[in-house]
């Protein structure tokens, strides 16, 4: 069986898998990553969002191949801190954006995501990206807030550290 | 778990400082239970008061009662055990908001067991939007014994006047002295029943229910921490695979497993009708599970989803199994004889499915002959009763645990992957998790009845509607009557044949009737050029609904829609206890129309946790807009036609449209259930909107023809 390679949440593993062997079950099932959620299995759903080099990707239809190399971060490593949550956690907790809470792992890294390429989304730039991940609650109105109120607060801390670097140049 | 034998444990049967208000026939096994797991404290449990007054007891009493228990341990911690599952809907939330409330703490003292059935008390299952009607008082009402056997406890050690002490901040004050519940329960083993004559707090002395409070574990949930019955691992745990035919139908004739067994690790398992197997991952348990080669006998001749409305009416019983109702008041044949205008049609209701984004699964254990089992299910004891049948053994020896499950809509009644899951890990000798795919999900679950309706209604001269026949093929009796005002009535539920695997949905049977009700008042009054508004209030006296409907009308901006070139549309109902309108407002889309707006009105009573139920509603509204307007099963020779996740589409983050709710919050009346209800009434509101446009089918999803 090969070896595979990936940095996970910022440590490197090395997994013996087949090339085809979905990065959602190497999480799950090999390194007990359950935070990624099995929702569909045909990458229709959203629940098993995570980063690979920082962009969205459907862990159930991706290839452990596919990320040799590269870096992948789940919702565990996400905020890199147990103890703090990131941002976007915090907003989907605040804007309680949740109800029966399986889809928030995926909910939640699809916005991280969203926010990297575009810090500032328009309602319809949010629907348009989101639209694949399902929330079969209903919860869409509340995650589109959070959403909003993560981009803002993130653009708040940005500009704070914008305003640090300029000072510290200065 | 371990758990002391009865004998070292005595219960002291609690005796009052000055009266004997409580009453102590309890079931002393279960306080054993409660007290083996917890330790010492004080336990008390609310049953229904009319099952103490009947002076039934014991397992007969229990498997009919809506019971639960509060327990303060030695430490003050504050615990309630209740039968119902959370799967979305916040109950262990809004449940918890009424035991602090009743004992005067924040809400953070407060934790609930939830669908344990080792440690709670037996319970129906979560379903029929019962828990925050029946359970919350229940639990409230234990919690409010408690604090006053805090209470007397404490005036009793103190030696003091009673009525000079009161439960504040969590804490025992009076006569200058403090002392936390822990201090008062402290080397105790003390248990109680709720007399009959406690009562929760009235809504006027709620602090903490009435207002919107965060899911409690919301930070398990944002993080991924929190352990969906998928995430449960055990320690050698195996996984496993069943074995199924291509379709939703079949029954296994042969099967060649040669392909499989040579698989090292695997094991094959075939035991009547069933098989599957269990290997070491669970990619190979998918690998083992497609190679074998079994042979189904698949039925001739089954319907499809275009022929099963024949189908149904076909085989239709009037009332059938189901209980159907069956309603003849006045002379329906003398009211059309003399009619002004008739007004027919047949409303046509296809299956859907729930699609809970968890799917069905299981991780079973034996040990020592004693088998637990975690999954997600609505009905933990009920599950627990298949798997003793299936395998015979005493109800004792079998544990279901319920994870705070990733959502169910009615879907999650039955336990036949906990029946597989165990199975399985009784052939292994070792624990097995068991979780459905996609595609198992969709063919194997069940689905929300499909239907026909028929609707007869004659209208006089006055513009009043004087008869009305609904008759019901198989979609179900909920909400089958009219809330309208109707001298002559004829309504008749039919059960049928269903081709397909049926069963509980949100909303179920509600939202049939409700869509080929209102659809059918909306065309009436149409018909008659009259508002629809003004037409429905003419048929109804009952206030909560007249409320509801003026305030859904009122916040749409009724009857005029926003802009020229868009529709309105209205609908109203009553089921559960709880009333709603919806209104809706469409565009015109280049192949057909968009849903612009919806607004609901809503009201259930007295709310608990407005945010809670909020985020209901807007459930509701969305879960909704997928029967209205794509949701339905096709199926054909046996097979699904759109069973997977890309085929089968469920509202997503685009068809949401701008969502108003208004909650009419009437602390008079007592909290009725509210999951479910908000849900009835979308299909109609957007379906009359749509007639603005054109023809609508008479049929769901909306679409025109």
């Amino acid at each position: 069986m090969p070896t595979y390679t990936v940095r996970i949440n910022g440590r490197t593993h090395e997994i013996a898998g087949e090339p085809g062997d979905s990065l959602l079950s190497v999480l799950r099932y090999e390194l007990d990553l359950t935070g990624s959620k099995f929702g569909c299995g045909e990458g229709a759903c959203g629940a098993c969002t995570v980063l690979v080099d920082n962009q969205a990707a459907r862990s159930c239809v991706t290839r452990l191949a596919a990320v040799a190399g590269k870096a992948v971060t789940t919702i565990e490593g996400l905020s890199g801190n147990p103890n703090r949550l990131h941002p976007v956690q915090q907003a989907f907790l605040d804007a309680e954006a949740f109800q029966c809470g399986y889809c928030t792992p995926g909910m939640v890294m699809a916005t991280v995501s969203l926010l990297r390429t575009n810090p500032a989304p328009s309602d319809a730039d949010i629907a348009r990206v989101m639209d694949r991940n399902v929330c079969r609650c209903g919860t869409y109105p509340r995650i589109v807030q959070a959403v909003r109120t993560a981009a803002e607060r993130m653009k708040k801390t940005e500009s704070l550290a914008e305003a640090h670097r300029e000072g510290g140049r200065r | 778990m371990n758990r002391a034998p009865d004998t070292e444990i005595e219960v002291e049967r609690y005796e009052l400082a000055e009266t004997g208000r409580y009453r102590f026939e309890i079931e002393r096994r279960e306080f054993m239970r409660i007290f083996g797991v917890m330790g010492g404290g004080l336990l008390v449990l609310a049953s229904t008061p009319a099952a103490q007054e009947s002076g039934r007891g014991g397992q007969q009493a229990a498997a009919n009662d809506v019971a639960a228990w509060v327990h303060i341990d030695e430490q003050g911690r504050i615990t309630g055990y209740t039968g119902k599952t959370e799967i979305g809907q916040n109950i262990r939330t809004s449940l918890s908001q009424a035991i602090a409330d009743e004992l005067r703490v924040p809400l953070d003292r407060v934790s609930l067991v939830m669908a344990d059935t080792d440690l709670v008390p037996y319970d129906q299952g979560t379903f029929g939007s019962q828990s925050t009607p029946r359970m919350a008082p229940q639990l409230a009402r234990a919690a409010a014994a408690a604090r006053e056997m805090l209470l007397d406890r404490a005036a009793a050690q103190w030696n003091v006047d009673r009525a000079t002490l009161a439960v504040k901040d969590g804490q025992i004050a009076g006569q200058g002295r403090t002392a936390g519940f822990g201090e008062i329960t402290k080397g105790q083993k003390l248990a109680g029943a709720v007399p009959a004559g406690v009562s929760p707090s009235p809504v006027a002395q709620w602090t903490l229910r009435g207002t919107a409070r965060k899911k409690v574990d919301g930070v398990a949930f944002v993080t991924g921490r929190h352990r969906f019955t998928p995430d449960i691992t055990r320690p050698g745990m195996l996984y496993g695979a069943v074995i199924r035919p291509d379709g939703y139908t079949g029954t296994l004739e042969s099967m060649a497993d040669s392909a499989a067994r040579a698989i090292a690790g695997v094991t094959v398992v075939r035991d009547g009708a069933f098989a599957g197997v269990v290997a070491p991952t669970e990619r190979l348990a998918r690998k083992a599970a497609s190679a074998v080669k079994a042979q189904w006998r698949v039925p001739a001749d089954l319907p499809s989803s275009q022929t099963v409305y024949a189908h149904l009416k076909k085989t239709g019983t009037p009332g059938g199994g189901r209980g159907g109702a069956s309603t003849i008041v006045g002379d329906v044949a003398a009211a059309r004889a003399t009619a002004a205008r008739t007004f027919d049609a047949s409303y046509r209701i296809p299956y859907i499915a729930h699609v809970p984004l968890e799917p069905r699964s299981a991780v079973a254990e034996w040990s020592d002959g004693k088998l637990t089992v975690w999954t997600g299910t609505q009905r933990p004891f009920g599950v627990r009763a298949e798997l003793v049948d299936a395998f015979r053994i005493p109800e004792a020896q079998v544990r279901v645990i319920v994870p705070d499950t990733g959502s169910a809509y009615g879907g999650k009644h039955t336990g036949e992957f906990a029946v597989e899951a165990a199975r399985l890990a009784k052939a292994a000798g070792k624990p097995v998790k068991l979780v459905w795919t996609r595609a198992e999900e969709f063919k194997f679950g069940y689905f929300r009845p499909a239907g026909v309706i028929e609707v007869k209604a004659a209208v006089d001269g006055d513009g009043r509607i004087t008869a009305w026949e609904f008759d019901n093929w198989n979609s179900g009796p909920s909400a089958i009557q009219t809330p309208y005002d109707i001298p002559s009535r004829r309504i008749q539920f039919h059960q049928s044949e269903s081709p397909l695997r049926q069963g509980s949905y949100r909303g179920l049977a509600a939202t049939a009737n409700h869509y080929a009700r209102e659809m059918h008042m909306d065309a009436i009054a149409r018909a008659l050029g009259v508002d629809a508004v003004a037409f429905r209030l003419k048929h109804l006296k009952d206030e909560r609904m007249r409320n509801v409907l003026t305030a859904a009308a009122e916040k749409i901006g009724w009857p005029k829609p926003t802009s020229s070139g868009r529709a309105l549309g209205i609908a109203c109902g009553t089921e559960k206890g709880s009333y709603v309108a919806t209104a809706a407002e469409l565009s015109r889309a280049p192949k057909g129309f968009t849903v612009e707006r919806v607004v609901v009105a809503f009201e259930c009573g007295a709310i608990v946790n407005p945010d809670g139920l909020n985020n209901q509603v807007e459930g509701s509204i969305v879960q909704g807009l997928g029967g209205a307007l794509f949701e339905a099963i096709e199926f054909a020779n046996g097979q699904l036609a759109n069973g997977s996740m890309a085929q089968y589409r469920v509202p997503r983050f685009k068809d949401i449209p701008a969502i108003d709710i208004v909650l009419l919050d009437r602390r008079d009346l007592p909290s009725a259930g509210a999951g479910e209800t908000p849900i009835v009434c979308v299909a109609p509101a957007i379906g009359s909107a749509a007639r603005s446009f054109g023809t609508v089918a008479t049929e769901l999803p909306v679409k025109l023809v």
